[in-house]
């Protein structure tokens, strides 16, 4: 779970013809409870020191009225210390509904947005989930990001995550 | 004022040691959350001096004493307040970003002196110090008292705290909305604004009613008024700081006591 995955980046030069794209695969568990509610998830990319490199995704329920899904935002609680409480909400390209149990795949892609100006080095990708009146839990998945090959990689959560894994194309 | 500071030249001339601290229980804001996010937060806090932490048991805050500066420097008010047998309940609407601070603080004179073989015990401002006779009381001991209780709530990320510049005060490095269980934290604590040595400092976390022994841990601050607090269980936390020393009145040295509690919520890392 632990091993380190070599990643490939794409060359990134102004007019750059390939895009590489980079795919996570986030598996929601279908749970029998009586009270339900979607989960709350934030995926982003952490670098050695522990900050924040690229902020991907954070699902919340963003089509409340007078934005009042906000409110649960910092129970999504390591992202909401380590980037959400100093953003302003919602944000294109990051901010999205929450998704439904089951597998739940999101692209990014890797020419464009933070994850272009990543230097080479070792990271993780961070999932964290938080449910209503559920429980909370992070998975990791560390890598390096150099200049190479393609690269995947996969971890697994217990309660609130299922499998979690990522794909790097060129 | 020339008079009123000489009287008190000569009041604190003959003052001997403090006079016993005035309180005794716990006194402790407690929010609902210290961290908030979105564009509607708001809060319920609860305000009480109890035994056990925290449970109101004792006595309600009084709601006309408490302040409650925003990040912008601007008193927020209150909202909802209700004073009830045990303690006082009131909301709070956090319309800015950044760290609130809910505070009771007051600053005031302790006297003592003697009538025949009796120990009177007086407590008023320095205009009545002087107006009602009480610097020219046999034996009487001056001390200037200050007592803040506070505890902050961050909606979005931590703003930097403003001192008040008197009496006891919590400061950075680290935020007092930014805890987490197992994290060193390192505060300085400040009299009248400026680094104090060798507070006491006691933490207690909540929850004491389950457990059989208190469990408070004793701190001390160092030379430059630092301290390191790290708990190994995310819950709320009262910490309390007391310090005696002198301060500066109408320009002259004088006791002063100065009493200082902080609840504070640790997060789970």
């Amino acid at each position: 779970m632990r091993k380190l995955l070599t990643l490939a980046v794409p060359v990134v030069a102004a007019g750059a013809a390939h895009a590489g794209t980079l795919e996570i695969s986030v598996e929601i568990p279908k749970l029998t409870v009586s009270e339900y509610h979607r989960p709350y998830i934030a995926i982003w990319i952490e670098d050695a020191s522990g900050k924040v490199a690229a902020n991907l995704n954070v699902w919340y329920a963003t089509k409340l009225d007078n934005d009042e899904g906000e409110k649960w935002l910092k129970d999504i609680r390591q992202w909401w210390r380590r980037t959400g409480r100093g953003l302003d909400l919602p944000i294109d390209g990051v901010s999205s509904p929450t998704k439904p149990p089951g597998k739940n795949v999101v692209k990014f892609d890797t020419s464009s947005g933070p994850i272009a100006s990543l230097a080479p080095g070792d990271y993780k990708i961070i999932v964290e989930a938080s449910r209503e009146v559920g429980g909370k839990e992070l998975v990791e998945l560390p890598f390096k990001w150099a200049p190479g090959a393609d690269a995947t990689g996969s971890a697994s959560g217990k309660e609130e995550l299922g499998a979690i894994s990522f794909k790097l194309t060129k | 004022m020339k008079t009123l500071a000489k009287r008190l030249l000569i009041a604190a001339a003959v003052a001997s040691l403090g006079v016993g601290a005035a309180h005794a229980h716990r006194a402790w804001f407690v929010p609902s959350s210290t961290i908030v996010s979105g564009e509607n937060a708001w809060v319920t806090i609860d305000g009480a001096v109890s035994n056990n932490l925290f449970f109101p048991d004792h006595v309600p805050m009084q709601i006309a004493s408490i302040s409650i500066t925003a990040p912008d420097g601007s008193a927020a008010k209150p909202e909802n307040a209700m004073v009830g047998k045990y303690r006082t309940t009131f909301d709070l609407k956090l319309d800015q970003k950044g760290t609130y601070r809910i505070a009771q603080a007051s600053t005031g004179l302790n006297a003592s002196y003697k009538e025949g073989t009796e120990t009177k015990r007086w407590r008023g401002s320095m205009a009545d110090f002087v107006s009602q006779g009480i610097d020219k009381k046999p034996g009487v001991e001056l001390t200037a008292t200050s007592r803040r209780i506070e505890t902050f709530v961050t909606n979005g990320a931590p703003t930097a705290l403003k001192p008040a510049g008197k009496g006891l005060e919590l400061a950075g490095a680290t935020h007092p909305n930014d805890l987490y269980a197992g994290e060193e934290a390192t505060f300085t604590m400040t009299q009248d604004g400026k680094p104090a040595a060798n507070v006491e400092i006691t933490l207690i976390q909540g929850g004491d009613r389950y457990r059989q022994e208190v469990g408070e841990v004793k701190l001390k601050t160092a030379a430059d008024g630092t301290f390191k607090m790290k708990t190994a269980n995310a819950g709320m936390y009262w910490l309390e700081a007391e310090a005696t020393g002198t301060t500066t009145m109408e320009g002259k040295s004088i006791k002063s006591q100065a009493m200082y509690v902080a609840v504070l919520e640790v997060l789970p890392s």
